[in-house]
């Protein structure tokens, strides 16, 4: 997707050249045909950030353009960071965040470009705890996840966890996470961990929210975790539990809408500034009924104001 | 200033003293670029280096765990081990394919078919390291899964048949340069001895073509360190020291790519990752001196 989205850019760029060719072969008044059609495009969004979100924006930009035929959306993945940085550089118009931006970014951006980055719950997403389909496991509770990723945690094999995985000769958990910046590394690891325990090093640090999903899809030993949106039918969620006393939750829709299921988060845009023209035009289309039926399309959650 | 005027006449035409200027730069161009380079890795990384940075941790401990939020510990050893094992076994396996490729391409081919092979050995060359990255984690995966029997296939093993088909290309074409230097007349005066095709590479070819054949080995073993994103996708990223060859490792290169996009610029973690490219850039100096060392020494043997 995110090389999807480079290969839009370059597309987009090149029209803008090849716009500016015409205008600028086209001194005589008989070429204004060829300027007409990208003179309708006044503003281009420049939207990036979460990886988690890419997929999500993505769509929404597309839908977008038989929407507005004044501006158009530009998208781009990388990660919250990269979007929060790109925030502080002022060079984007909305950033995308799967996690809240931090006091110490939201002083930089404001130092920076005079203007103070407002915030938009855009929807929320479910962190699904994925494991391989023929693992004979179904349900895990946050302290036995707490033990499997955090640092001097107990749990090491399958058998810890009272299964035997006949698939997994080895009996050892191969923990799948993020790269260390990532939105979803940060929320997890605080919705195991709380704020005082790393995670444990060793895990495979994969670099996007797919090729975890796809990677515990092809190894029977793994477990790993990213959006809920991303299952495929050689992954298998497993339903969660905040401790063993309580209830287990599959994430679905009705779980998190609920607040039943216990990892799940809201998912932000950032703006720079109270968002104004274009930019305002294009978050509250987001906000309204139509952009989030996108949004559940996509196997995210949308704001629970607006179900029906 | 000097170098740059060092030889232009005084009645040279203007033309002819501007293209001299002009290939003096490129030529001196070189090493204003390496020395840029350095000079703003170290800038970036220098601040915490000197300031801050556990030297001793840093290239001892094993623990990376540069975004935590209360105890930020910035080991690298286990990605310099990752770095020199992904690297070793690579060569191990590059090596005996690039000179015996070599010495076929250059001693036993046809003409019509060195010329075939060349071709292709150079389209090997051109294939990005990315395209390689995804045949590791898809295929190679796959295979080593089904072959090793392995839980993943995402190992050091992986990662270090991607960068050896990487530098097998360079290994032979530089290989094949050398031995193709070697003068005629010694094979020449080697078979009127009565020596065997096999002992005229062995006895004769080999020694003589030495420091060419070092060269290509060392130049294969500065793109394997240096590669970055083969190693990204099909080594499992993975912090760990590792036990073999099926183990999932981290190298120096990739932690560069993997975390650098998403630091916010001027912070520690910004910085360790520089002091990264330090040691980086540090490796491949002493590797580049050693093998300088080495040449030197043959010469003066010889």
């Amino acid at each position: 997707m995110r090389i999807n989205s480079r290969i839009d850019d370059t597309i987009r760029y090149l029209l803008v050249v090849l716009a500016c060719v015409f205008v600028m072969n086209g001194c005589s008044p008989k070429d204004d045909t060829s300027v007409a059609k990208t003179d309708t495009i006044q503003f281009i969004i420049k939207n990036k950030g979460s990886d988690t979100m890419v997929n999500l924006a993505q769509a929404w930009a597309e839908q977008y353009t038989d929407v507005s035929s004044t501006a158009s959306v530009e998208v781009s993945g990388g990660g919250s960071g990269t979007g929060v940085a790109a925030l502080i550089n002022g060079t984007v118009d909305i950033a995308n965040c799967s996690r809240q931006i931090k006091p110490k970014e939201l002083e930089l951006a404001t130092q920076n470009t005079g203007n103070v980055p407002q915030e938009f719950i855009v929807g929320y997403d479910a962190l699904a705890v994925y494991v391989h389909q023929d693992t004979p496991l179904d349900r895990i509770t946050i302290p036995q996840l707490a033990e499997i990723y955090g640092e001097n945690g107990t749990l090491t094999k399958w058998s810890d966890l009272g299964i035997s995985h006949s698939d997994c000769p080895s009996d050892k958990i191969i923990r799948i996470s993020r790269q260390s910046n990532s939105g979803t590394y940060f929320y997890f690891r605080e919705a195991l961990l709380g704020t005082s325990r790393d995670f444990r090093i060793g895990s495979l640090d994969l670099h996007g929210s797919k090729d975890v999903v796809e990677v515990v899809g092809r190894t029977p030993c793994a477990i790993g975790y990213s959006g809920m949106g991303y299952a495929t039918s050689h992954v298998k969620m497993l339903e969660v539990a905040t401790d063993s006393d309580s209830p287990y939750y599959p994430p679905n829709l009705e779980n998190v809408l609920a607040k039943t299921y216990p990892i799940a988060r809201p998912l932000y845009m950032y703006s720079l500034g109270e968002p104004t023209g274009e930019v305002k035009m294009y978050l509250d289309w987001i906000l309204s009924a139509e952009g989030q039926q996108i949004i559940e399309k996509l196997g995210f959650v949308p704001l629970e104001s607006k179900p029906e | 200033m000097n170098i740059l005027w060092k030889k232009s006449a005084t009645n040279l035409p203007f033309f002819e003293t501007a293209i001299e200027l002009f290939i003096r730069l490129c030529g001196i161009s070189s090493i204003i670029f390496v020395f840029g380079i350095f000079f703003f890795v170290f800038r970036e990384g220098a601040g915490f280096l000197f300031n801050g940075l556990d030297l001793g941790q840093f290239l001892t401990s094993i623990e990376w765990q540069p975004t935590s939020l209360n105890n930020k510990r910035y080991g690298a050893f286990a990605l310099i081990v990752g770095t020199f094992s992904v690297t070793t076994l690579a060569m191990c396996l590059a090596v005996p394919f690039g000179l015996g490729a070599a010495i076929f391409v250059s001693e036993f081919c046809s003409p019509k078919l060195r010329e075939t092979f060349k071709i292709i050995i150079e389209l090997l060359a051109a294939i990005p390291s990315v395209v390689w990255g995804f045949i590791g984690l898809t295929l190679m995966n796959q295979m080593i899964i089904r072959v090793f029997n392995a839980p993943i296939g995402l190992t050091m093993l992986n990662g270090s048949i991607m960068l050896a088909l990487m530098s097998v290309p360079i290994i032979v074409s530089i290989a094949e340069d050398a031995l193709k230097a070697v003068p005629d007349s010694y094979r020449e005066a080697a078979e009127a001895l009565g020596a065997t095709r096999w002992q005229v590479i062995y006895r004769v070819l080999l020694p003589a073509a030495k420091n060419g054949l070092l060269a290509a080995v060392l130049l294969g073993a500065a793109r394997s360190i240096g590669e970055t994103m083969a190693v990204l996708m099909a080594t499992g990223h993975s912090v760990n020291i590792p036990s073999g060859p099926l183990s999932w490792i981290r190298t120096l290169t990739a932690t560069i790519a993997a975390e650098l996009g998403e630091v916010a610029r001027g912070d520690e973690h910004y910085q360790v990752l520089f002091i990264i490219g330090i040691l980086l850039f540090t490796i491949t100096f002493v590797v580049n001196l050693i093998a300088d060392l080495v040449i030197k020494g043959i010469r003066q043997e010889s």
